[in-house]
Order: C-alpha cells, then structure tokens, then sequence
C-alpha cells in the first residue's frame, strides 16, 4: 500500500467542490456540506476520484439540540443525512453532510454509486423516516413492518416502561 | 411404621417417581438462544461446563422433539410472535427457563423494542438472573428445574368437576416448588 | 413504494413487506441486482428483462424461508431464499429481531455508561465495541492516553481477537459438520475467558474499556497466565490444521463456495476477512493505525479466490498474528497509570474517597451526572474481528451523547450474503452464512 498522495486525490475534487462549504473535524477528516440537490454528484465525484468504499450512511436528528456549529452558508435543517466514505487506495476518509428539512425529508439514494448503500438506507429510512429516491426496495429493516412512527427521532420517546421498587423515590 | 416409611426402590416405588426419573434425567432443549446468553448457553453444552452429564447436550433444533425452551437473550418486539409459536408447538410437559435479566425482566433494555420479561408471553419456570448468567448460574437453574420436576405433580391440570376430585381438595403436595438447593433444613 | 405517497409518513403503517416477493412481482432493478450484477453499470444501461432468468417462471421456483429460530447458531437471522431444486437464486436477509434500540439507548446514559450499552452489540468481541465507543469520547474530549493504558487496551483486543476467531472456528466446524472442532474451540476459547474474568471481572459484556482508559489495571501475575494462554493456543491451532485444514471433505464443502470478488465486495462496503479474502490487504490496524499497532510487526493475511476456506484460512492465521502480537505487548508493556489523571473525566480511586471531599465530590459528579463532553462529532473506526466497527458520536455539550451511531461491520456484510449465495446449493448456505461470521446483536443494535 503505498503512503497517500496529499494532493492528487483532493485536487480531482475541487472543481466537484467548489462553492461546497468544509470543515476538518477533530479525528482529521475532511467534512463537506453539500445541498441536497449537489449531493448525489458530490459523491458521485468522490466515487471517481478514488474513494471506492462507502464506509457508514446515517442520520441525526437535531431537534433539540443547542446548537452546532456549522460553516457559514450551510442553513440547519432538523435531519442530517451523514455519509463516510473511505478510500482504500489513498487510506483517507471523508465525510459528508447534507441537511435534510424535516416536511419534504427526502434525498437522492446512492444505491446506484454503491451498493452497499441499501441496507444502511434502509435503516436510515426505518429509524429517521428520510426517503430514498431510486432505492429498490425501501421498507423498514429493524422495525416490524407494521411498526408506526421512527423510533430515533427525538420526539418519540424510549418507551420506557415504570419499574416498581418497593423504596424507590420515583421514576429515573 | 407402615409401607409408608420403606424407602422404596426402582421395583416398589411409584410409576410416578419412575416417570419423574425419567423427565428430569432427559431434558432436551429447544434451540432459542437470541443474544449474549446464548454463547453461555454453548459453553454450558460444550466441554468445559458439560451439560451432557444430565442428559441435556442435544438441544434439538424442532419444538416438536423438544421438553425445554431456555429462553437466552433478549426477546424483542419483532421476535415475540416466534417465541409464542415455537412455544405453542412444544409438547407436554413442557418448561421454560427464562435465561438472564433480559428474558427475565427486560434486563437494562427499558425501551420500546425488547418485550418487559420474557413471562408476558410465555409461563417461566425458572428464572436466571445475570447479564450474562456464567455457565454455573445456568446449571443451578437447571438443577433447580430438575428439583421442581421431582417435587412437581406429574399432571399439572385437575378438572374441579372430574369424579374423585372432592377427596382431593385441600390436597397439598409434600413439598414447596420453589426449592433451594443447598438451604440447610 | 414510490416516494409521491409521501414523507411525513409517520402516519402511514405499512411500508412494504421485508419478504422476499415471488419472481412475478419483483422488478427487474431487483432481480438484476441479485442475479449478481452488483457492479455500478455503464452509463446509460438499464437492466433488460430478457437478461435475467425468465426462464424460471413462479411455479418453477420455490421460496423457502429459513429462521429466526434455527439450529445453525449465527442467532436470529431470517433468510428467504428462492430455490430452483437445490440451487439458491435468490436470497433476501430479513433482520430485525434482536433489535433492542441500543442506539436510542445510548442517548439515554451518560459516557461514563456507554460502554455497558455499546458491549453488547458484538457480544462475541465486546471489548472491541468498548474501545471504539471510547476513542470516539475521547476523540471528543481531546485527551490523551497514558502509553500504559493503550497497551492494556491492545493486549485485550488482541486477545478478543483470539477468542472471537476461536468460537468462529468451533461454530464454522459445527456448522459444517465437525463437532469436535466446536468442542475444541470452545474449550480453548475458556482458557481466554478465564483470564477475561481474572481481569475485569465478568467472562463476557465486560464494560471494562471505558473513556479516559480502563478501569483497574492487570492483575499480578498477568504476564503468566497470557503466556499460558499463548502456548496453549499456539500448540492447538496445530491440531485444528489437522483436523480441518488438509482435510479432504472440509475442502470439498469449503474452496469455491460463496465465492465474492474484490470489485463486489469493495461495492458493497464488504470489510474484515471477506474483503481480505478477496485480495484486497485492507486492516485498519495497518492502514490507518490505532492504539500502538504502528509499534508492532505483524502480518495481514490475504486470500486470493474470495471463497468460503480463504475466509476460513484467514481466520486461522489472524489468531497466529495476534498471538504474535501479544507476545510483543508482553515484552513492551510500559509501567505507568491504567487510565488519564483528568480529574474530570476519570473517578478517583476508592481509597481517596474516603480521604478527600474534593475526590468524593468528583466520584460523586461523574457517577451520577457524568463528564460532560465539548459539542462536536466525530467518526473513529477499529478493526473488529468482523470488520470496520464504527462508532458517530454527535455531542450537544451535555454529558450524554445526542446521537450514538454504530457501524456494525456485520450489518453491513450481510449484504454481501445474496451476491456468495446465488448459484450455490442450498446446503451450502449454513457454510456460506457461518463464513461471513455475522453477530446479529450488532446487526440489528
């Protein structure tokens, strides 16, 4: 494996990039913040450019939150889509991040980038409730297929069952 | 001092005992092992903690030939109806050990995927707590099942209204089910 | 489903069935993708129905259903397959059932009690899940380890590693037929365990690895009992090649069965010993090193046809190079304190508590409200036995996370399970499943 070349592999990118708000992150990866409608070609372009694998593809939910910090240009929106992408060749990761408004919750897939993309989609769909255009077959993976609601967004609760103890003061 | 007070033998002692003998010499385990527990519940079958010494290493994979289901790990919403069905294709006498504090209790796992005890759907014999019960604790539930299944009525359904139930009302058996091995008396 | 019926679903109860559909009523993007063509296609192409197996119409096909209760021992694992005879064509996973909201869980308890959450996803290896959950903490928090405590951490990873490949090996044999080698393996695996609860106290789900280190130091004597343990295993791994690896019959149900190229499993975000199998020398030990593996020698094994027994052989020798490894960490394992002297993150030792009311109050904070931790996210990845495990931390500045995510590598192998599958024998997919070693706990979180 040879050592990555700081360069060649990111400067492929910059004209993908340009206009493209980024950040570093305290593990040292570099973090973009595509729109929603760049965001199928942003990664498209880091496909070509050598990042072979899409390593993780989550979502956060940031209702609630006290407030992050994100570059300027980047409005906040109540979901976040977070995609990492890896490259083996380069031994150099990236992550993407694209806000999600929470009425129209819906994105490109990149099932048709990597293939690997479609079970962690799922789950993204299944938990958050962001749909994927162009997915094969998006239906809920964790949950039962009748279950109602998402159960990591942060308005449905843990469902927390009352746990009696005979001293106990109250509930956690 | 009458027949009562012979120690009886495999040719003077009741078909019943007998048939207890028999039950709780050869418990086969259904294959239910969903998490954690399940891998305490291989190294109990496997050399080191040897389950087979109480005729119990074949965990049979169908219900059908099964006689116990241990329920190891955690049951979640979606497993539920599975656990009711395997359970309900299990033949008489059946049993249920309620392996760990997730089947027990709903273990640490308050939240709205894992079932609140295994016992909202099916009746548990024994409960063994821990996360994950060490093989020991697995064999002293079993044990404690095998006590329950010597002490135990060898039908566990008396109709009220059947003829000859009237000279068994107040009917007590000789000892408690819920046994502790070990207690000094 | 066709996103026009609309997000803002919560209202909407059936999503889709997660069964696999009869041929007739499958489209052909999905009959495509699992006939194998799990390459990006060019530009342009569409999938022609005429190139996929019409010629098996619905009555010829049988769609099985295999689990969640079955007796191959990978858990609670659901597996529809469409059967032409005894050849599998097509295979969907259906999963799910050992979901415990372990990631709505996490945002629940502080970090300090993380790990008890995080360890019982991959309960096979749950240091591993400790030690990712804490780099990321601390990743997050920005502080630094003590060269003892990242030594401790590799040695018990490593050995993680051993017992991990040790009951992959036991319930791979079993599954293919050997039941001595289960025996074997397991017995072997309870010389590690045994050492595990010498240590932490617990044989598995151990919530020893915590941030800001460990949390007490080795027993005396450790370097012993891993000698012990190492010249045990060392002596056995021979006799399992002589059980199993010349053996004719294992061979003939293992070499050119659920076989994966490099192109299908880098696609398909396949990590751990299928991609290593494959060709492709990728272990982030190596590659993106964490802890001290920089300080190190050992070897990535690599395969070549991507079958069943390259997996198998990799597995092999990964305990040979961990055991190599450990013999390192016992001749280099520096002195010094087990966890970070920050007095804000890591709770005083018992006796000070009695001594100090500044110790008392701190065990006190941490133990009840927890360390908070600086607003952020991070993404810190190890190398699990199975895989890239993965952990997102999203922090809001509290002492709980606002998003645990983990990235379960055996999540995201299992979509490599219907490319090794299809074209293959029915019988062949216990051995098949078994080589791609999944933990439905991580799987489903």
């Amino acid at each position: 494996m040879t050592a990555p070349t700081p360069s060649h592999q990111l400067d492929q990118l910059e004209p993908v990039l340009a206009g493209v708000a980024r950040a570093a992150s305290p593990d040292g990866h570099r973090i973009v913040f595509p729109e929603r409608d760049a965001y199928h070609d942003v990664v498209a372009a880091h496909r070509s450019a050598g990042f072979e694998m899409l390593a993780d593809l989550t979502a956060v939910d940031y209702l609630g939150h006290p407030g992050r910090t994100l570059p300027a240009g980047v409005a906040p929106e109540r979901f976040e889509l977070v995609v990492a992408l890896l490259s083996v060749s380069q031994r150099r990761r990236v992550r993407v991040r694209v806000q999600v408004p929470e009425v129209d919750a819906v994105v490109p897939s990149l099932w048709d980038l990597y293939r690997g993309a479609e079970a962690m989609e799922r789950e993204a769909f299944d938990m958050f409730g962001i749909w994927f255009t162009g997915h094969p077959d998006l239906t809920r993976i964790l949950m039962p297929e009748d279950w109602e609601g998402h159960p990591l967004r942060k308005d449905f609760g843990v469902g927390r069952v009352p746990v009696q103890f005979k001293e106990a003061p109250g509930p956690r | 001092m009458g027949l009562e007070d012979l120690q009886h033998n495999f040719l003077t002692g009741r078909v019943e005992d007998l048939v207890k003998w028999a039950r709780r010499n050869s418990v086969w385990p259904v294959t239910f092992g969903l998490a954690c527990c399940a891998i305490e519940m291989m190294a109990v079958g496997a050399a080191d903690f040897d389950i087979s010494r109480f005729g119990m290493e074949v965990f049979r994979a169908s219900p059908r030939q099964a006689d116990l289901m241990i329920v190891a790990g955690r049951v979640s919403q979606k497993m539920a109806p599975v656990l009711r069905q395997v359970y309900d294709q299990m033949m008489e006498p059946k049993w249920v050990i309620s392996m760990g504090v997730c089947a027990s209790t709903g273990g640490m796992f308050n939240n709205y995927a894992i079932v609140q005890g295994v016992d909202q759907i099916v009746p548990v014999d024994v409960y063994a707590p821990g996360c994950p019960p060490s093989p020991e604790m697995l064999l002293h539930a079993i044990l404690t099942l095998h006590e329950k299944i010597r002490t135990g009525e060898i039908t566990r359904r008396r109709a009220p209204a059947a003829p000859g139930a009237e000279e068994l009302a107040g009917w007590v058996p000789q000892r408690p089910d819920a046994v502790r091995l070990g207690t000094p008396r | 489903m066709t996103p026009e019926a609309g997000p803002g679903l919560s209202s909407e109860t059936f999503e889709g069935s997660q069964e696999l559909a009869d041929r007739g009523a499958t489209a052909p993007v999905e009959l495509g993708r699992e006939a194998g063509s799990v390459l990006r296609l060019p530009e342009g192409t569409g999938v022609d129905p005429s190139d996929i197996d019409v010629e098996y119409p619905d009555d010829e096909t049988m769609i099985i259903n295999m689990g969640p209760q079955h007796p191959s021992t990978h858990g609670v694992l659901r597996l529809m397959m469409e059967l032409d005879g005894e050849t599998v064509l097509r295979t969907k996973p259906i999963i799910g059932y050992l979901h415990t909201g372990m990631e709505k869980t996490g945002e629940e308890l502080t970090y300090q009690q993380g790990a008890t959450n995080v360890t019982r996803m991959d309960y096979l290896s749950p240091l591993n899940n400790e030690l990712v959950f804490s780099l990321a903490t601390e990743k997050l928090l920005g502080i630094e380890l003590p060269p003892r405590a990242v030594w401790i951490r590799m040695l018990l990873s490593e050995l993680q590693r051993v017992s991990s490949h040790l009951m992959w090996l036991a319930t791979n044999g079993m599954d293919v037929g050997s039941t001595t080698m289960m025996i074997f393996g397991f017995r072997e695996r309870e010389l590690v365990l045994a050492f595990f609860e010498k240590t932490t106290g617990l044989r598995m789900n151990h919530n020893f690895i915590r941030p800001g280190g460990t949390a007490a130091d080795l027993p005396d004597g450790w370097e012993d009992d891993v000698e012990a343990i190492l010249d045990n295993v060392t002596a056995r791994l021979a006799s399992y090649d002589e059980l199993l690896t010349g053996q004719p019959i294992f061979r003939e149900r293992m070499e050119g069965v659920g076989s994966l190229s490099a192109d299908e499993a880098l696609a398909l975000s396949a990590t751990g010993p299928i991609l290593r199998s494959t060709g492709v020398a990728w272990d982030l030990r190596r590659m993106m090193p964490y802890l001290a593996y920089d300080d190190v020698v050992f070897d990535v094994i690599v395969g070549t046809y991507g079958d069943n027994f390259d997996r198998y052989a990799i597995r092999l020798n990964e305990i040979r190079e961990s055991v190599r490894i450990l013999r390192q960490v016992l001749e280099k394992m520096p002195a010094g304190d087990y966890r970070v002297q920050d007095k804000k993150v890591t709770p005083p030792p018992r006796a000070r508590i009695d001594e100090s009311m500044e110790a008392l109050i701190h065990h006190f904070k941490i133990f009840t409200e927890g360390f908070k931790v600086p607003e952020g996210e991070v993404y810190v990845a190890v190398e699990s036995p199975r895989g890239e495990l993965g952990c997102y931390i999203v922090s809001d500045g509290s002492s709980k996370p606002h998003r645990l995510h983990i990235r379960a590598p055996s999540f995201v192998n299992l979509q490599s399970l219907p490319v090794m599958m299809h074209g293959g024998l029915v019988a062949d997919a216990v051995a098949t499943i078994s080589s791609v070693d999944p933990v439905m706990g991580e799987v489903d979180r």
